[in-house]
């Protein structure tokens, strides 16, 4: 053991994980628990880890000691406690979620009780940085500066505050929605004037230092219990104060900071964390006043945050690793620089190079959701870019967002026509917004008054509208060298230059062209090391990025031993932590194997950029372009791109005509289950059936065959992941309006109609094959009908409702497909099954969201066995993952709390952001497990009932007369009351909301009379803003738990009525057998 | 803004990196080091301690916030700046922002160049030149624009504290916010009269923020040239200055400092001084192979737990194996081990090889100007 394990007598340690990625606490998660735990192994310290995110690497074998898929919350805490039985805790690694957690358990003296010491930082500290007053109070012992709001009653009292903060000053009223009564004053007439119509609208005002428009700094510090204190990493917004920091361009290091600033700063920052006496990491937010060294402190967080996983990802710095390290009571200088090896831990990373993250928005697939920014966070995802200029970083950020966006210029998105109220009130689109206004001759001056954004950043995307119409001026015969290397030198891709320079469309030859041409003339991007130390010292570890800002290589190709594995990109709806910790796997897999493996991912939330993960590491593009860049600099046996979803897989045909060697599955293949035509043809010709389906250009032949094999009609656009722009249209009506937003997001791919079907079961098969025979396979269910998305849907395995005569063809259909498109590596189909008919919906040759389930479900690593036989070793085993004694259970997490106004509602487009999955004894303990973990609660007094159809009705009738068996009161809409009254249960009616009547839901949620919600929609697609909706809304704002789909509501219903939370498994992960 | 390939730099080993010029068109010669600060280049090209180099700065955007206008303090001393002119020979960098924003800002860091005749050259790889100068040491170079030779420099063959010093020995007094030359003995006398506390401060190319730091503290600062014999003077506590080039040729200061050394009276040196103050009590320096140019510099305070970030400038080094046996190791980096600070195991000297006026760079560990002024009689 570690000698300063044995000197604290730590032992056994419990680190708390942070559960399903939602909006706000995302991928970094993964990270900062894995490096803890790493750095607790290390020490030869027993780990138990708590965290029902069943797809995370933090949670894989061999991480923990012990692994519970449990929901993170006190009484399960305690629970694992009271079996486990370890010494200490760790509280900082898994996001807010595990530090509300730590503090429960510590506030209701469960920790005390069972003797166990909080690792790091203290519980105590971690109060003072949460509790606004209690910070407030403790930073102005040390005289800092902290954002501070004063709540005054009259007007008085609001000028006098006033004078105190200075002008110009922020008026808020509380308790008043979407910002009601709220304004700016800059002296004693505004004010008094916006005070007097405030009180208007609330009885006490909040007065604050107006900080819009100031610069948002942040800094990562980390201290030691020796007090030794260090600064890591400083950022800078783009967007400057009044944009949430998630919802900002952040650049790292600060760009337009002196050396007074910068450091100022950074000393208030250490005496900060000493004085509130943090241990470990955390990061402090200023804002800084653009026309002085004025400051305030927003924020410190006590945690790992994800800013620490960006700052960590953007200097090389280890954070969580040492940060769990210090929990130890280590000091920095005990510590190596992980990175040099030869130099230690305690020192500030110097950067020889510029970072730009990015966040990635999906802010279209939610109904009735702003586009704004502002200081709620929505994104989803971010990306991070790295560059020897900004605006080479910039533009790779943009195009790593994979929404279509090619960099500053050459773009067909269209935006808002009034440009200069997007620069004002930005919404997602803003970035392009500036360009363009800059094309339309607005002075940076102006756009700087607009967005208050710095001028330093806006004389940057300046370069980059001037270069580009520089080009645009050339044609393909005449690129002069210099301008084509200072187009490249600014971030400009081949496809940019392409469509600039030539005047036909023949995009895909065009931006061949300009790579040879400038390959000719000697412009190619060299690699650089990221080293921490801006190259003082020689580093041992090969983290790395391209420019067109150099002359040299750092290192050097790793040859015909080496495999290049194409991570997962930004994390999306549809996209996130399962395709991580499938690169991951792949590349541990390839290791055992011997190869290099050398890794190209640019999200800073992924364990697969961890500098302990791959031989190499590329945070770069995962473009053409730039795959053939490194193919070409590596020369490796071959690229997997089968493991990171969709964006990889996408390149697939394109590697392939440009001579780079796939491993896996041959593209063509690839393609051919890709390509409806193509797919469907070799359906036909293999006797499996599939829904009728047809593919269209007009509107009219829609038409036709809607009428032709009847509505429903399920619309799709071709290569899809998250079902961008899919819909069900119920009548003509519906059609004309989903096709014309279909045709909105592939203009190069028509649009795919297909027949609907109702009442059917979702089947998904996830397996391996070697050159088309399966090795392994595992079958789950859904337990909602087809027409929830699969990312949505609440799955099975083994499956416990489906019949063997179902599984059994299922299987002998994917055989079939598997061999006539001579898979090898990892596959997915889904399937829809009818009385025992089975249809097969998607095919898709590559891993798919489900593989960390089913992998971890079944205990066999299916990426092991993929990668293994893409490599060429196969082992023919025989594998069980049917005939199991437990039940996993994958349930989505959705964020629609986050998402003001959206309407949560589960359809064939996905909507959640993350997932969980818990085991049990049967399929009724492992789902409740999991619907616990992500949010729900059992009710104890009352459940609202609004069922929508007939059908439904009947088919929760049963589950009706089980609440009342369980004592719980029902409360129902009209149409439901008068069913459940027919039929002899008891029910009591409440009026819809647009009925303004007593006693009305709304008023019955409001006072938290109901604490579940069961409301099924009527149809497939509610646009208006309905009774239903204002349900299922305020249901969210008033955070009560919601069902919107009648399968999940009869499941949740039986299994409460089976199990109480007390019957539940504590059970760990290899405890199942 | 597309630039002209106009430029190049030259090394003494015969590499070449081509680039455009951005300040001062005129081709210019000396020693190439390399700094790893991402902020302060005001500062830092004013930092007398780069006297006859040509810097280097890895970061590679430089002239975001441009510079700001030459104020000065009632002093006489720059508000900003280090020193009262750029001091180094020249400037490579790999991305030139002439667009500068910041609200203290004057002009941009190439119209500063081009007024202080100093040129400049970007869109270098100063990456690969950086590895270049770890792998093979420090190295002369010659940027060379237009094609229009120049004739090689070494400073570390001449004497080049000469250039950086003060030419007379000046008061500062911080009570009366004045400053006052020192012509005469009459002079001398006058200022002995004073009594409050009073430093020497041997000038072997002293930055402002040393002498703000005295000042800010209420100290009399006596400035001398390095040369001077300054026992004329009544102190309270003598302090040598930072400055360029190797030590072994300031060899009047070191003769002073042996004699200072006898008595008791306080000693506080920085950067060279440190080595000054080595070489005076025997021990001796040696030139590092690319030196220390950074802001993130840790170094252990010896026999404590305490390591503190620091801002270095530095190409020569204090061997802590030839200290005499009454002087100690005071701090030492914990990257390569090389030596930070000696101090004397019975009297109060001691002195650091980082800078803890920072300017640019932490302020960590100013409070030695604090236990320099604790230890006054």
């Amino acid at each position: 053991m570690g000698k300063l394990a044995v000197k604290h007598k730590i032992k056994k340690a419990l680190v708390i994980g942070s559960g399903a990625l939602s909006i706000g606490q995302g991928g970094e998660f993964d990270y900062s628990g894995s490096q803890c735990l790493k750095a607790l192994k290390e020490e030869g310290i027993k780990t138990i880890l708590i965290n029902p995110n069943i797809a995370t690497i933090q949670s894989s074998k061999g991480m923990a000691d012990k692994i519970y898929f449990l929901p993170v919350t006190p009484y399960f805490v305690e629970k694992i406690i009271k079996k486990e039985k370890p010494d200490s805790i760790m509280l900082a690694f898994g996001g807010q979620t595990a530090l509300n957690c730590g503090v429960e358990l510590h506030d209701s003296g469960i920790l005390k009780k069972h003797k166990i010491k909080v690792l790091g930082t203290q519980v105590e500290t971690i109060k003072d940085t949460e509790d606004r007053e209690l910070f407030i109070k403790r930073l102005s012992e040390i005289d800092v500066k902290v954002a501070e709001s004063k709540a005054v009653k009259t007007i008085k009292e609001g000028l006098k505050i006033a004078k105190k903060i200075k002008y110009p000053i922020m008026a808020r009223a509380a308790y008043a929605l979407g910002g009601k009564g709220s304004g700016v004053a800059h002296n004693d007439d505004e004010l008094k004037e916006l005070l007097a119509k405030s009180f208007a609208y609330s009885p006490q005002i909040l007065i604050e230092k107006y900080l819009g428009g100031w610069k948002e700094i942040e800094y990562e510090v980390v201290r030691d219990s020796k007090d030794n204190c260090i600064t890591v990493c400083n950022m800078e917004n783009f967007d400057p104060m009044g944009i949430h920091t998630g919802e900002s361009i952040v650049i790292a290091p600060s760009q337009t900071l002196t050396n007074s600033e910068y450091h100022k700063l950074r000393e208030i920052a250490i005496r900060v964390i000493r004085h509130l006496g943090i241990v470990g990491e955390c990061n402090i937010q200023y804002a800084l006043d653009p026309e002085s060294e004025d400051y305030r402190v927003i924020e410190v967080n006590a945690r790992l945050s994800r800013s620490s996983a960006l700052a960590s990802k953007a200097t090389g710095y280890p954070l969580a690793f040492i940060a769990a390290k210090l929990g130890l009571g280590y000091s920095l200088t005990d510590l190596d620089n992980s990175i040099t090896k030869t130099t230690k831990a305690c020192f500030e990373p110097a950067l020889d190079y510029v970072v730009v993250k990015i966040p990635r928005w999906d802010l279209e697939k939610f109904r009735h959701v702003s586009q704004k920014i502002g200081s709620e966070m929505k994104s989803v995802g971010e990306v991070m870019a790295i560059g020897r200029k900004f605006e080479e970083a910039l533009q790779k950020a943009l195009r790593m967002l994979g929404t279509g966006i090619h960099g500053i210029t050459c773009n067909s998105i269209s935006l808002n026509k009034n440009l200069g109220s997007e620069l004002k009130n930005p919404t997602d689109k803003r970035i392009l917004a500036v360009a363009e206004s800059m094309k339309k001759n607005y002075s940076i001056e102006k756009i700087h008054s607009l967005s208050k954004i710095d001028k330093w950043f806006l004389h940057k995307i300046k370069n980059i509208v001037d270069t580009e119409k520089l080009l645009s001026r050339c044609n393909e015969k005449n690129i002069p060298k210099e301008l084509l290397r200072h187009a490249k030198q600014l971030g400009f891709s081949d496809f940019q230059i392409a469509r600039l320079v030539f005047k036909n469309k023949k995009y895909d030859e065009n931006v061949i062209k300009v790579r040879t041409t400038r390959k000719k003339q000697g412009i190619i991007p060299y690699v650089k090391q990221i080293d921490t130390l801006a190259a003082e010292y020689p580093a041992k570890t090969n983290y790395l990025y391209m420019t067109y800002n150099g002359s040299r290589d750092d290192i050097k190709g790793s040859g015909h031993n080496s495999v290049i594995v194409l991570g997962s990109g930004v994390y999306r709806i549809g996209s996130s932590v399962e395709f991580d910790w499938c690169c991951v796997n792949a590349v541990l897999a390839s290791k055992k194997l011997k190869y290099n493996t050398i890794m190209i991912n640019y999200n800073p939330e992924t364990v697969s950029t961890d500098y302990d993960i791959c031989s190499k590491l590329y945070f770069e593009e995962m473009s053409l372009e730039r795959v053939l860049d490194i193919y070409e600099k590596e020369l490796p046996h071959g690229v997997m791109l089968a493991f990171g979803g969709q964006i990889p897989n996408n390149l697939a045909m394109k590697l392939h005509r440009n001579h780079v060697k796939i491993l896996g599955t041959n593209p063509l293949n690839i393609d051919n289950a890709e390509d409806r035509h193509k797919f469907s043809k070799l359906c036909d010709d293999l006797d499996v059936d599939q829904p009728a389906w047809t593919e269209v250009t007009t509107v009219n032949a829609a038409e036709r065959f809607a009428e032709k094999v009847s509505y429903p009609i399920l619309i799709r656009p071709s290569y899809v992941l998250s079902g961008a722009a899919m819909a069900v249209a119920s009548d003509k009506k519906d059609l004309d309006k989903y096709l014309e937003k279909a045709a909105e997001v592939s203009k190069e791919h028509p649009v795919v109609l297909s027949k609907f079907i109702t009442g059917a079961k979702e089947i998904e098969m996830d397996a391996v094959a070697y050159q088309g025979d399966v090795l392994i396979y595992a079958v789950s269910e859904h337990i909602e009908n087809a027409g929830i998305h699969s990312g949505d849907a609440t799955m099975v395995l083994p499956p416990q409702f489906t019949y063997l005569e179902t599984i059994r063809k299922v299987k002998e259909t994917a055989k079939k497909l598997s061999k006539a498109l001579q898979i090898t590596g990892p596959f997915n189909m889904q399937f829809i099954a009818k009385e025992n008919e089975i249809k097969v919906i998607e095919c898709n040759l590559r891993s798919s969201r489900s593989f960390p389930f089913v992998s971890k479900v079944t205990k066999h690593n299916f990426i092991d066995i993929a990668t293994k036989a893409m490599l060429g070793s196969v082992k023919k085993e025989q594998y069980n993952t049917i005939d199991l004694d437990y039940v996993g259970v994958k349930a989505p997490q959705f964020s629609f709390s986050r998402l003001q106004g959206a309407d949560p509602i589960s359809g064939v487009e996905m909507a959640s952001t993350g997932e969980v999955a818990c085991l049990g004894k049967d399929v009724n303990d492992a789902f409740l497990k999991a619907l616990l973990s992500v949010g729900y609660k059992i009710p104890q007094k009352s459940v609202l009932l609004s069922t929508g159809p007939i059908k439904n009705k009947a088919y929760l009738l049963d589950s009706a007369k089980k609440l009342k068996e369980m004592d719980l009161d029902i409360f129902a809409t009209k149409g439901t009351y008068e069913f459940l009254k027919k039929n002899g249960v008891k029910a009591k009616k409440l009026f819809w909301p647009l009925e303004k009547k007593e006693p009305n839901i709304l008023s019955y949620l409001k006072s938290g009379k109901i604490d579940l919600v069961i409301n099924i929609p009527k149809n497939f697609e509610e646009l208006e803003l309905n009774n239903d909706y204002l349900i299922r809304r305020k249901a969210v704002d008033f955070n009560i738990p919601l069902i919107t789909n009648a399968q999940n509501a009869k499941m949740f219903i039986e299994s409460i009525s089976k199990l109480s939370v007390d019957d539940l498994e504590i059970k760990d992960w290899e405890s199942y057998e | 803004m597309l630039l002209k390939r106009n430029a190049k730099l030259v090394l003494e080993d015969g590499s070449v990196f081509y680039g455009s010029s951005f300040g001062f068109s005129s081709s210019v010669s000396g020693e190439v080091v390399f700094s790893t600060g991402m902020v302060g280049y005001p500062e830092s090209l004013t930092d007398p301690s780069f006297k006859g180099q040509i810097l280097c700065t890895t970061y590679p955007l430089i002239g975001n916030y441009g510079v700001p206008s030459d104020k000065k303090d009632s002093y006489g001393l720059d508000e900003v700046f280090e020193s009262e002119s750029i001091q180094v020979q020249a400037l490579i960098v790999s991305d030139y922002s002439e667009d500068y924003s910041h609200w203290n800002a004057a002009k941009s860091l190439g119209s500063w160049l081009k007024e202080q005749q100093i040129p400049g050259i970007c869109g270098i790889d100063t990456r690969a030149l950086t590895k270049k100068l770890r792998e093979k040491g420090s190295m002369l170079g010659k940027i060379i624009i237009d094609e229009k030779e120049v004739k090689k420099y070494d400073p570390n063959q001449e004497d080049v504290v000469k250039k950086v010093t003060i030419s007379f020995a000046t008061v500062y007094d911080p009570s009366k916010k004045t400053i006052t030359k020192i012509k005469n003995d009459f002079d001398i006398k006058k200022i002995n009269q004073v009594k409050r506390k009073k430093i020497v401060l041997v000038d072997c190319g002293v930055k402002n923020n040393i002498i703000r730091n005295f000042l800010k503290r209420e100290v009399i600062v006596i400035r001398v040239p390095y040369d001077y014999d300054f026992f004329k003077f009544e102190f309270d506590g003598l302090f040598i200055s930072n400055g360029p080039g190797n030590p072994k040729t300031c060899k009047l200061a070191i003769e002073n400092i042996k004699k200072a050394i006898k008595d008791t009276k306080p000693i506080f040196g920085i950067c060279l001084g440190n080595q000054l103050l080595a070489l005076a009590s025997g021990a001796n320096t040696y030139k590092l192979k690319y030196g220390h140019r950074s802001q993130n510099q840790p170094c252990i305070m010896e026999k404590t737990d305490r390591c503190f970030i620091t801002t270095q400038n530095h190409g020569f080094a204090v061997n802590p194996k030839t200290l005499p046996k009454d002087w100690e190791v005071f701090f030492t980096n914990i990257n390569d081990k090389t030596n930070e600070g000696i101090k004397h195991k019975t009297k109060p000297f001691f002195s650091c090889q980082f800078h803890p006026e920072a300017f640019p760079g932490p302020v960590d560990t100013e409070f030695l100007f604090d236990k320099f002024i604790e230890e006054f009689k």
